[in-house]
């Protein structure tokens, strides 16, 4: 199962990241249009201490406890990709709290959102991994699950 | 300084219709040249500390950005250029020298774009290097002139080391501290991948690289810094450095500021202190002194390994060179006048040296005079930008050719000509972590492989074009070259025709 990860040592914290992926799922084709004069609400987010740097975005965990934590099933794993249905969310935000990651975060639609490796925009592959200029996000096989 | 005489050389361009405030600009400028006003949700740009490196271009996802040249005059004449004004300013206020990075930018004659290369029609046949073997691999170093036999008629082996390469290209010296940790594991690990060799430049060879050293040419130069038996053992070859084209003449300085940590101990100086390396060697002063450190050298490497004297291409280089092949050296390495440099007295770099296209044939030709040519093999750098200079420079003569322009170039450097501040955006010039950090290796040396692998592809297409299948038959073989634009003088020197002839 192929899945994001992170190279923290490459990491520069530049954010451009956080705007792929606001972009890749604003269904607009040109980037500007879509992102100016916003504020973006990325699915991946960059955590920063000092000169340390990396991206968080959803682990699509083995044993998820957003998909246990949930009432009303709209979290799921299918071939193990974990994926939110807005239609059943009720906006409770249980799995923002089990998350131990943070990788979880309120949409601006009211339901919550999470990082689905671009399968359910246009773009099919992690925009996030493509945007990086410097390898630190890695779209890979390492075998077996978390 | 209440009156500043100086306007910006570049200023910032953005597309506010572009532009959605992302801030990579701000977070990747190490020179401060962007900023944020939260106030205003808007970005704002101070041109005075642009330096032109495209690193913000580069980065912004929106192409909101572009630089250009100010197109503000002084009143220029024919004599007083602006350029000639401006430094007046800068000296009047500084009382300094003035200093610049990378090779000789002046309006001096190319000799490489004034040559062209020879195909084949209807009399002889062109080969396609896509069918049939095409050789680009090379030996350096000094060759026996005859074949020795015992009394039983069997060949005695009588080569000395030779270096072998798979293409006439290895990576020039630049020494680590002078360029950083990242930059030289790229052009270690893309030495080793393509068969061919880097070289560690004055500054030593830090520990974590002792394992590329097949592919290490390791450098003793005038300040002896990073100096000491392992070290000398660890390469294929060693170079002695007299000279560099950017600064003929004169020796290094790299600044205390960027001897820290690993840079200090692989120099083996302290932190912090500047590392000067002396204009001569204070050990050389003549060819016979020359010898003694080669054989030095060689003692110390049990013979095992060939010796490259490098000098800066100067007025009587084929005298100089005459000498050097009979020192007992192995290589000689020539920089022309456009080689690049981390630093170097601006005047020294724009007004000292010569061609290395004239340097490399009179050096060829004098050597062939004379009957010495085999004792060496001849390297000439100094500004090879692509492979048909490579193509050029080996049918003047050359056995191989140092790169390191083009080198930088790969890694994303953009000549923006600004190494001697520290704050390299591109992570290759800097001892500053966070810049170092923007130079992926894992991606670096990949960009290295290909250009090199794209640059053997054409060699082999333009030799292919020639009728000739082997690099060896390429050497030397000024029937290939015609002049265009050149006065008698310049094709006697070159030793080549004029186009037509």
């Amino acid at each position: 199962m192929k899945r994001v990860y992170v190279n923290e040592e490459w990491c520069l914290g530049c954010h451009l990241c956080e705007y792929h992926c606001a972009f890749a799922n604003s269904g607009e084709k040109d980037m500007a249009r879509a992102l100016r004069n916003i504020k973006i609400n990325p699915k991946i987010k960059i955590e920063q201490s000092g000169s340390i740097s990396f991206a968080v975005s959803c682990r699509h965990c083995k044993e998820p406890l957003c998909v246990k934590g949930c009432i009303t099933g709209a979290l799921s794993k299918k071939d193990g990709i974990i994926t939110i249905d807005k239609n059943k969310c009720i906006s409770c935000y249980t799995c923002i709290l089990c998350c131990p990651y943070g990788a979880i975060s309120p949409s601006d639609d009211g339901a919550i959102q999470k990082c689905e490796l671009c399968i359910k925009n246009s773009e099919g592959t992690p925009q996030c991994v493509k945007g990086c200029p410097n390898g630190a996000i890695v779209f890979e096989e390492r075998g077996g699950e978390i | 300084m209440a009156v500043d005489y100086i306007y910006p050389d570049y200023e910032i361009i953005r597309d506010y219709d572009k532009c959605i405030t992302c801030r990579v600009c701000e977070r990747q400028c190490a020179n401060e040249a962007h900023e944020y006003l939260p106030q205003e949700n808007k970005m704002v740009c101070d041109n005075a500390k642009c330096v032109n490196c495209h690193r913000c271009v580069s980065l912004c996802p929106t192409r909101a950005l572009k630089i250009v040249k100010s197109d503000h005059t002084f009143k220029e004449n024919a004599n007083w250029s602006g350029k000639s004004i401006k430094e007046v300013y800068k000296q009047a206020g500084s009382g300094g020298v003035l200093l610049s990075s990378m090779g000789n930018p002046e309006n001096y004659p190319v000799y490489f774009d004034k040559i062209l290369l020879n195909a084949s029609q209807v009399t002889n046949p062109s080969i396609d290097p896509l069918r049939e073997p095409m050789e680009t691999r090379v030996f350096l170093g000094s060759k026996p002139t005859k074949i020795e036999r015992d009394d039983k008629g069997r060949i005695i082996d009588n080569l000395s080391p030779n270096i072998t390469l798979s293409m006439p290209i290895m990576f020039s010296a630049m020494s680590y501290g002078s360029i950083s940790y990242n930059a030289h594991e790229s052009l270690a690990r893309a030495a080793q991948e393509l068969g061919i060799l880097y070289n560690t430049g004055e500054g030593g060879l830090h520990e974590d690289f002792y394992q590329y050293g097949k592919n290490t040419i390791v450098q003793v130069a005038s300040g002896r810094f990073g100096v000491h038996k392992d070290y000398l053992n660890s390469g294929a070859a060693i170079e002695i450095k007299m000279g560099q084209g950017a600064k003929p003449g004169i020796g290094g300085h790299l600044p205390g500021t960027k001897i820290v940590g690993d840079v200090s101990k692989t120099r083996m100086i302290p932190e912090g202190f500047d590392a000067i390396s002396p204009a001569p060697h204070h050990d050389i002063y003549s060819i016979e002194d020359l010898r003694q450190l080669v054989f030095s050298l060689k003692e110390a490497t049990n013979y095992t390994k060939p010796v490259i004297v490098k000098i800066a291409a100067v007025h009587n280089v084929s005298a100089i060179a005459s000498g050097i092949a009979r020192s007992g050296a192995d290589i000689i390495a020539i920089d022309g006048f456009r080689g690049g440099t981390g630093a170097a007295p601006t005047r020294i770099r724009d007004n000292v040296g010569i061609p290395i296209e004239l340097a490399l044939a009179s050096v060829d030709k004098r050597l062939r005079d004379e009957g010495i040519r085999d004792n060496v093999s001849i390297v000439v750098g100094g500004s090879i930008r692509s492979s048909a200079d490579i193509v050029k420079a080996v049918a003047l003569g050359a056995d191989c050719v140092y790169i390191g322009t083009s080198a930088l170039l790969a890694l994303g450097c953009h000549l923006c000509r600004s190494c001697q501040t520290g704050k390299c955006n591109w992570g290759i010039a800097t001892q500053r972590e966070d810049l170092v950090k923007r130079l992926n290796p894992n991606i670096g040396y990949k960009r290295l492989v290909n250009l090199l692998t794209a640059w053997q592809h054409e060699i082999k297409e333009m030799m292919g074009g020639m009728g000739i299948n082997s690099i060896e038959s390429l050497k030397g073989n000024r029937l290939m070259l015609r002049g265009v634009g050149l006065t008698e003088k310049e094709l006697e020197i070159l030793g080549i025709k004029y186009a037509g002839e």
